[in-house]
């Protein structure tokens, strides 16, 4: 086994993604359905110790660097030229480490809830969640693939068996889109691998020099497997179908870190690896960027059902990120990137408040409610507040984001930020009609008087995502700190022409 | 001919194989048990043994011609040989109970008859000369054809194996035909004296390029590749599971080592020629085999189109070998069908292993919905199956993705990136059908709530079968270096 880089005197990272792998499969070896009880306990260390083993990365990190940290690299399979090259850098440190904080919440939010099959739910989880903690560390192309595609298989498992009525349908549309994209991602992979000298390895290619027609196709395959995954207009509609099917843990997982993995995917190989490509088609990416700002925004307006209304204010929340990419600016990309990171504990916590209600009154039609504020004032208060992140109230961690790519856009070009912003109403629209009709008003549905508030449980779980919500709304410098040298470094990258 | 040139201690594997046969024959003549048992552990012996004898030829780089040029030993016939002991091996031992329960072992014919084939493939892996190959062909073909028809009283068994045996009566003719063109034009047999006629063709360019058009028909009709794939999916559905899985693993591995020696030793010079015509095929089978796939109910003859598609996947790697004339991406293309086809095999004996499992001695396990709620009945094999069925899809971390991704690079640095594109686009329909497996064994409730049988053993080998695929998923670098080493060197490129 070979290393050629300088290796940090201990794995963290390697650490932070076999923890939670490790005990998924422990859990499902240990896990018998006469006994849950053992199975939860276990997955809850598990995903502590997951998280554990992730500050060292935090307290560890050097902010004043754009290079790569904890790097790990050592030769994985010689005759394909693939290694096994982890690191991290101020772009996805803080995916990390919501990656192992949403996987905590998961388990927590499954506890009761979830009474068949209870170890192979949590073993599901937890290996998702190693998985994806690979993808943000991995800095070999081969193996940011593997962990990318890897992650269909436990997805695909928890939304076809935990989920709703139409959940197979849900679950085979979510495995062979998201197939679709990756495979032309793999050819691209391989196209990189051969043009950069059999190596895989995603520094080398970002130095690598590829002619115009190169970069578009490469953009493109990439495109396909991003797109999707973000989900972009036109290809996000597997994500209301899968949303709406999934059980909570699934749709918070879903929301709060898969959909991150296509935008980081961005970040880390369609800009810095075809920048020219990205620079030609970015007309088309903004465009594409606003379609699913405003349409999307306008169709999260009518939904009925409460979850497929927060699938598709994610999709509209996902435009204003590729949004802030695709502007080359220090504000946009800065903004996207905590837009990213605030996504995450938003549309996770509206997804919990979703199924705290779902688990007593079994509906998510939003008529089904009405007046829940009397009957869960506590509950009420949570969502509330997560409605108002939603839609982006300022000393929420939604305004932070927005606001920076707003600013991005303007400084690019006015009439762009003009649309961006007018999206800002649409998203107070559709987050604050939707809390009035459900959080407001008189009782008109007896089932709705008899709901019962907030367990401890329960009251952990939202207070922990309320606590980041205002934290990061009031004081963003933590996760804006450690990025800034990245993205300069990044958008400095972009900039040079490699033809 | 000197006697002693024949160089005879190369052969020693096929020669105690036979001999070891011919006793394992008188004596089952006495056994009067109704499993044979005695007759299972020492055909499972011969096995071990013969794995034993190629395993220390490859640790001692035995290698030479015997025969005058007609048998070859070499590190490709060691490694392929040590595969397909592995592949009968383990059939054996999953089809005992199954065989048993269907009066298949009341005489010893199963394991005389697999072991035979085993034989004729044997001969296939180390042919030297078109004579060669045929010969084994046809004792492997014989032998297979009587074990389809085993179970005399089946109906459909009966008429899989005249299918089989009419289609593969025409492709030995198609083969035959194709050789002696080659013959007529070459004036010799013998492989090596074939590649230094054909390399800078002349006059008879046209005759060999018929004659090779024949040669290719019959060979992939042994592979089961669109459009000589007709039989592949009657016989699979309608032979025994056991003899099915017989027929789809280690005949492949004999079926492409025929291949790779006819036109990588024989008409190397040829390549150009033969290239395009693995490409159409590749194509063609990967389309149909994935298309028709979606549509079959019953799992067997699912798993047999699956099989054309991956056969597909390998005449991929054949076919980019050589790049306008140039052989630098020989090693690596041939290395890389030669993966492709080893976890190919490992695969299909878990699947078929594993329909052997869930079968009994009234229950033919043979739809997929027979699998339904298989997580509720036993999760370990269902876990099992769902490793095997990613791996056929090709999502890491299963060998299956690696062999995927071996394939793929031969096929970009041939700079063929449209064929790349393509094998891609139709793996992705092929995801379809594996996953309606996975969703049948966990998403839907179990309709049959027996128990699993099947012995110790078989469970123990079917979990290793499972694990191993997922184990060469993350560390597959061992096995991609025994490809290599069974192509290095032994091909002249």
């Amino acid at each position: 086994m070979a290393s050629d880089m300088a290796q940090t005197s201990f794995p963290w990272l390697s650490l932070a993604i076999f923890t939670p792998i490790v005990f998924g499969m422990l859990v499902l070896a240990v896990g018998r359905d006469s006994n849950p009880g053992l199975a939860r306990v276990l997955a809850l260390i598990g995903a502590i110790a997951g998280l554990l083993v992730t500050i060292p990365l935090y307290t560890g990190f050097d902010a004043s660097t754009a290079q790569m940290q904890f790097v790990e690299k050592v030769t994985w399979v010689a005759q394909y030229g693939v290694s096994y090259h982890l690191g991290i850098d101020g772009i996805s440190l803080w995916f990390v480490l919501l990656t192992a904080f949403i996987t905590i919440i998961v388990v927590l939010a499954g506890w009761e809830v979830i009474t068949s099959r209870v170890a192979q739910y949590m073993g599901a989880f937890l290996i998702l969640s190693g998985f994806m903690i690979g993808v943000f560390a991995a800095l070999d192309g081969l193996l940011f693939y593997v962990f990318f595609e890897a992650t269909l298989i436990p997805m695909y498992i928890i939304i076809g068996v935990w989920g709703g009525p139409n959940r197979v349908y849900a679950a085979f549309k979510f495995f062979l889109y998201t197939l679709l994209g990756s495979l032309l991602m793999l050819v691209a992979f391989v196209y990189l691998w051969h043009s950069a000298g059999d190596t895989f390895d995603i520094l080398a290619w970002h130095k690598l020099p590829l002619g115009h027609t190169e970069q578009i196709l490469i953009f493109v395959a990439l495109l396909m497997a991003f797109a999707v995954k973000v989900p972009m207009w036109p290809v996000h509609t597997w994500l209301p179908d899968a949303h709406v099917e999934a059980p909570t843990g699934g749709s918070v997982v879903l929301a709060a870190i898969m959909l991150k993995l296509g935008a980081y995917g961005f970040l880390r190989l369609s800009l810095p690896v075809v920048p020219d490509a990205a620079h030609s088609l970015s007309g088309l990416m903004i465009t594409l960027s606003l379609v699913a700002v405003i349409y999307i925004g306008l169709v999260a307006i009518v939904q009925d059902d409460m979850k497929k209304l927060v699938a598709y204010s994610s999709v509209a929340h996902m435009g204003f990120v590729t949004l802030g990419f695709f502007i080359f600016n220090t504000a946009g990309m800065e903004g996207a990137i905590v837009q990213m990171v605030s996504h995450g504990f938003v549309s996770g916590a509206m997804f919990l408040c979703i199924g705290v209600m779902y688990d007593r009154v079994h509906s998510r039609r939003i008529a089904d409610y009405g007046g829940v504020i009397n009957s869960m004032p506590k509950f009420a208060t949570f969502f509330v507040l997560f409605s108002m992140a939603n839609s982006g109230l300022p000393a929420t961690s939604g305004f932070v984001g927005e606001f920076f790519v707003i600013m991005g856009s303007v400084a690019y070009n006015f009439w762009i930020g003009l649309l961006a912003a007018v999206a800002l109403i649409l998203g107070a629209a559709y987050s604050l009609w939707m809390a009035k009709r459900v959080i407001f008003g008189e009782i008109v549905h007896q089932h709705v008087r008899e709901m019962a508030d907030l367990s401890r449980r329960e009251f952990l779980i939202l207070g922990l995502m309320a606590i980041a919500v205002l934290y990061m709304g009031i004081y963003p410098a933590p996760f804006t700190d450690v990025m800034h040298v990245s993205v300069d470094a990044l958008l400095k990258h972009v900039a040079i022409s490699k033809l | 001919m000197e006697f002693a040139n024949l160089n005879l201690s190369l052969a020693a594997p096929e020669i105690t194989l036979l001999v070891l046969t011919s006793v394992i024959l008188l004596i089952d003549l006495f056994v009067k048990d109704e499993g044979r048992t005695l007759t299972h552990v020492l055909s499972l012996v011969t096995l071990v043994v013969l794995t034993w004898m190629s395993l220390s030829d490859l640790a001692s780089g035995v290698r030479g011609s015997a025969f005058d040029g007609m048998y070859v030993a070499d590190s490709f016939s060691h490694v392929f040989k040590v595969f397909s002991y592995i592949a009968v091996g383990v059939t054996l031992i999953y089809g005992k109970a199954y065989a048993k329960d269907r009066g298949m072992l009341r005489g010893g014919e199963l394991y005389l008859l697999a072991l035979l084939a085993l034989l004729g493939q044997m001969v296939m892996i180390s042919s030297g000369s078109m004579l060669t190959i045929y010969l084994g062909l046809e004792l492997m073909s014989l032998s297979f054809y009587a074990m389809v028809a085993l179970r005399r009283e089946h109906v459909v068994s009966t008429e899989a194996a005249m299918k089989y045996f009419v289609l593969g009566a025409l492709a030995s003719g198609l083969l035959l035909y194709g050789m002696s063109m080659i013959y007529g034009a070459t004036g010799t047999l013998n492989l090596a004296g074939v590649a230094r006629a054909t390399t800078g063709i002349g006059d008879n360019h046209m005759v060999l390029v018929f004659g090779l058009v024949f040669l290719v028909a019959g060979l992939t009709f042994k592979l089961g590749v669109v459009p000589f794939h007709m039989w592949l999916p009657d016989v699979y559905q309608g032979a025994p599971t056991v003899v099915t899985l017989l027929l789809g693993a280690a005949p492949k591995l004999a079926a492409f080592a025929i291949l790779l020696r006819m036109l990588v030793d024989g008409l190397f010079g040829m390549a150009a020629d033969w290239q395009p015509m693995l490409a159409i095929l590749a194509v063609l089978s990967l389309a149909i085999g994935n298309f028709v796939a979606i549509m079959q109910a019953n799992i067997k003859r699912m798993l047999a189109y699956s099989t054309i598609s991956h056969m597909g996947f390998v005449l991929l790697g054949l076919m980019s070998g050589v790049v306008e004339g140039s052989a630098f991406n020989a090693q690596n293309a041939y290395t890389s069908a030669v993966f492709y086809l080893v976890f190919y095999v490992l695969t299909t004996l878990g699947t078929f292993g594993l329909l052997m499992l869930l079968s009994r001695e009234d229950f033919e396990c043979e739809n997929v919905d027979d699998l339904k709620g298989l997580n509720r009945r036993s999760p370990l094999f269902a876990g099992v199956m769902l490793v095997l069925m990613f791996s056929l899809t090709g999502i890491p971390p299963t060998v299956g993705f690696y062999a995927k991704l071996a394939v793929l690079q031969s096929l970009i640095q041939a700079d063929q990136v449209a064929l790349a594109v393509a094998a891609v686009m139709f793996s992705l329909v092929g995801a379809f059908y594996y996953l309606r497996v996975v969703k049948v064994m966990y998403f839907d409730e179990p309709v049959d709530q027996a128990p699993l049988q099947g012995s110790a053993s078989f469970r123990a080998v079917l979990s290793v079968n499972g694990a191993l695929l997922l184990i060469l998923g993350v560390f597959p670098a061992p096995l991609v270096a025994l490809c290599a080493l069974a192509v290095n060197g032994s091909f002249a490129l």
